[in-house]
């Protein structure tokens, strides 16, 4: 903001060293669990020193098999790619949040566009309570909700996740639509009601495809919330067949007690395609993030 | 949709009614466009009102019986009054309270200071920004699976750390450094998340109030703590909000920290669910305690303290 001549060396020196702080703080733990993740457990067990500690001494003397395609990697992922558990639970993690998403998208896109450009009474309650739902704290329905689920037959089923998971996603991506459909101007969903078209046609012919950036956006947050999601499908799936990722990764810490290094691919793995998407889609994540803190 | 035709029926028409909600909403299903808002709000509405507004209402409603598996008995407060007694409840009580209370400071004060360092402008500002998102975007259980990791005697960081400073032994050997431990991972993964929101409220400021501060001659000091911190004060009241309801429901954290399981108020009332299935009467006490509290604190925040959320 004001980087004038006045500032002094100390001051300068101050900064730099805040900037450098912060960056080790956020990025030594990655590169620590990478690196538990690469190396023999001869060397995992070594004690590290300042000499070691960048050093990193791959060990690739593992087979893995992806998908019919087979390299050498670690023997850690090795371990969990050969893991049915952990693949099945990635599996799992898929279908929840993907099914999650696409109903949140489907049915908050409606709930959206309607809170954003229509004019009517019930606008500001449902806003607000959109908005308080967000706040609510999960742990508070579940003995309900497992009275219910176990009365309909739903334990132990995907849908047992994804109910929920769809009713405390719904308000990010309401909230984060209706941003993003107002900052798109009204001329043009007007001109299509000039031309005959309904609230409906208006809705998916015009403002959807215009603000398809701004879906994606939504789509991919509400995908890493479903994604990440632990204490309902730790409530309601009790086998696991049907456990997503986040519930296996706990109980990777007893079955493989030693092994640490395939504890930390483990944990990676199923992290590591969600960072390289934010990263990707870092500068709308942030600016839709953020929205509701400055409004 | 012509301006004329969006101000006519809405508005300001009619006031004090005695059917007023009700009656306007009414009325607003004459007009097609009105109409179709409602139906496009339905789905939405519905899903709130099925899985969060009955459940709790539920949840209430079991708080007050006792329900064991052959007989169900009305007993208004008991359940509450056991858990009042329950001396795990209060570990679990001051437990989710030291983590609240210390994480919300330490990811404030720091993510205070991130914020005002990315706001100048310096060379690898948008790279420093991208790598903020990063641990945001880690499931709890796997931040709090990889810093069981970095605390584990045999091979973890921190033991060689400690070794290095002479202590042998156990880092996460008692209840009070599994909270340290699940602070620190919290603070790993939050920090730069709050310094994001800041950031965005910093970046709002116009930098002309700057000038004119310094231009009556406010100091450096003065200028942060009459100028940036008055303006900053929605976005620090929101992320505050944020992070104190978020941290108070802490559940994950906990799970995966450690074999010993430390309790929160979010893991107590799972117990009863999950553990005890036969009579969760007392955790149904719980759930509503917690939800209730949660409330109390929205309040302070949104009352006391003035959060304004504009829709």
């Amino acid at each position: 903001m004001d980087d004038d001549n006045k500032q002094s060396a100390l001051g300068r020196i101050g900064f730099w060293v805040g900037i450098v702080l912060f960056l080790i703080f956020t990025l030594f733990p990655l590169y620590w669990v990478l690196r538990m993740s690469l190396v023999s457990s001869d060397a995992l067990f070594e004690k590290p020193s300042f000499g070691t500690i960048f050093s990193i001494p791959f060990d690739m003397s593992g087979k893995c098999n992806l998908f019919g395609l087979k390299f050498s990697c670690p023997p850690s992922y090795q371990t969990v790619l050969a893991d049915d558990l952990y693949k099945d639970g990635l599996l799992n993690s898929l279908i929840i949040a993907g099914i999650t998403t696409i109903v949140c998208l489907v049915v908050g896109s409606a709930a959206a566009y309607a809170l954003a450009r229509i004019e009517f009474v019930a606008r500001k309650p449902v806003l607000s309570a959109v908005l308080a739902i967000s706040f609510f704290p999960a742990v508070a329905i579940i003995a309900p909700l497992f009275i219910q689920f176990q009365s309909f037959g739903l334990l132990n089923t995907y849908w047992a996740a994804i109910i929920p998971d769809v009713m405390f996603a719904l308000p990010l991506t309401v909230y984060l639509l209706v941003a993003y459909f107002r900052q798109l101007p009204a001329d043009l969903e007007d001109a299509a009601k000039v031309d005959g078209a309904n609230v409906w046609q208006a809705f998916y012919r015009v403002t959807i495809p215009l603000s398809a950036p701004g879906v994606v956006t939504t789509g991919l947050l509400t995908f890493i919330f479903a994604w990440n999601e632990f204490l309902f499908a730790n409530t309601f799936l009790l086998e696991p067949k049907v456990q997503p990722a986040t519930v296996i990764i706990p109980q990777f810490a007893s079955i493989y007690t030693v092994d640490y290094g395939a504890q930390a691919a483990a944990a990676l793995l199923m992290t590591v395609p969600l960072v390289i998407m934010v990263l990707f889609f870092q500068r709308r994540i942030v600016a839709g993030l953020t929205a509701g803190a400055v409004k | 949709m012509g301006v004329a035709s969006e101000r006519l029926p809405g508005g300001k028409a009619k006031p004090g009614r005695l059917s007023g909600a009700w009656g306007s909403v009414r009325s607003e299903f004459n007009d097609p466009e009105k109409r179709t808002a409602y139906w496009m709000i339905l789905p939405t509405t519905l899903i709130v009102l099925l899985v969060a507004a009955w459940p709790i209402l539920y949840a209430v409603w079991l708080s007050l019986q006792r329900i064991l598996p052959n007989t169900t008995e009305w007993v208004w407060f008991d359940n509450y009054a056991q858990m009042f007694a329950d001396p795990v409840f209060y570990s679990a009580l001051s437990n989710t309270f030291f983590f609240t209370v210390i994480s919300v400071f330490f990811e404030f004060t720091l993510g205070l200071s991130i914020a005002l360092a990315l706001n100048k402008s310096f060379r690898g500002q948008g790279t420093a920004r991208a790598i903020a998102i990063v641990p945001w975007a880690f499931p709890t259980v796997v931040s709090g699976a990889m810093w069981r990791l970095f605390y584990q005697d045999e091979v973890g960081i921190f033991a060689a750390l400690a070794s290095g400073l002479g202590y042998e032994g156990v880092i996460l050997a008692n209840d009070a450094s599994v909270l340290i431990g699940a602070i620190v991972s919290d603070v790993w993964k939050t920090t730069p998340f709050v310094a994001l929101l800041l950031l965005a409220g910093l970046q709002t400021i116009p930098g002309d109030v700057y000038e004119a501060a310094r231009v009556d001659g406010a100091t450096k000091w003065q200028q942060f703590t009459r100028v940036t911190l008055p303006l900053l004060k929605p976005a620090i009241l929101v992320a505050l909000l944020f992070r104190t309801l978020d941290a108070w429901r802490v559940y994950d954290l906990f799970w995966s920290m450690s074999d010993r399981q430390l309790d929160s108020l979010s893991t107590y009332v799972f117990e009863f669910v999950r553990v005890s299935q036969a009579d969760f009467s007392i955790g149904n006490a719980a759930a509503v305690f917690v939800f209730v509290s949660s409330i109390v604190i929205a309040f302070v925040f949104v009352k006391v303290l003035g959060v304004r959320q504009e829709a």
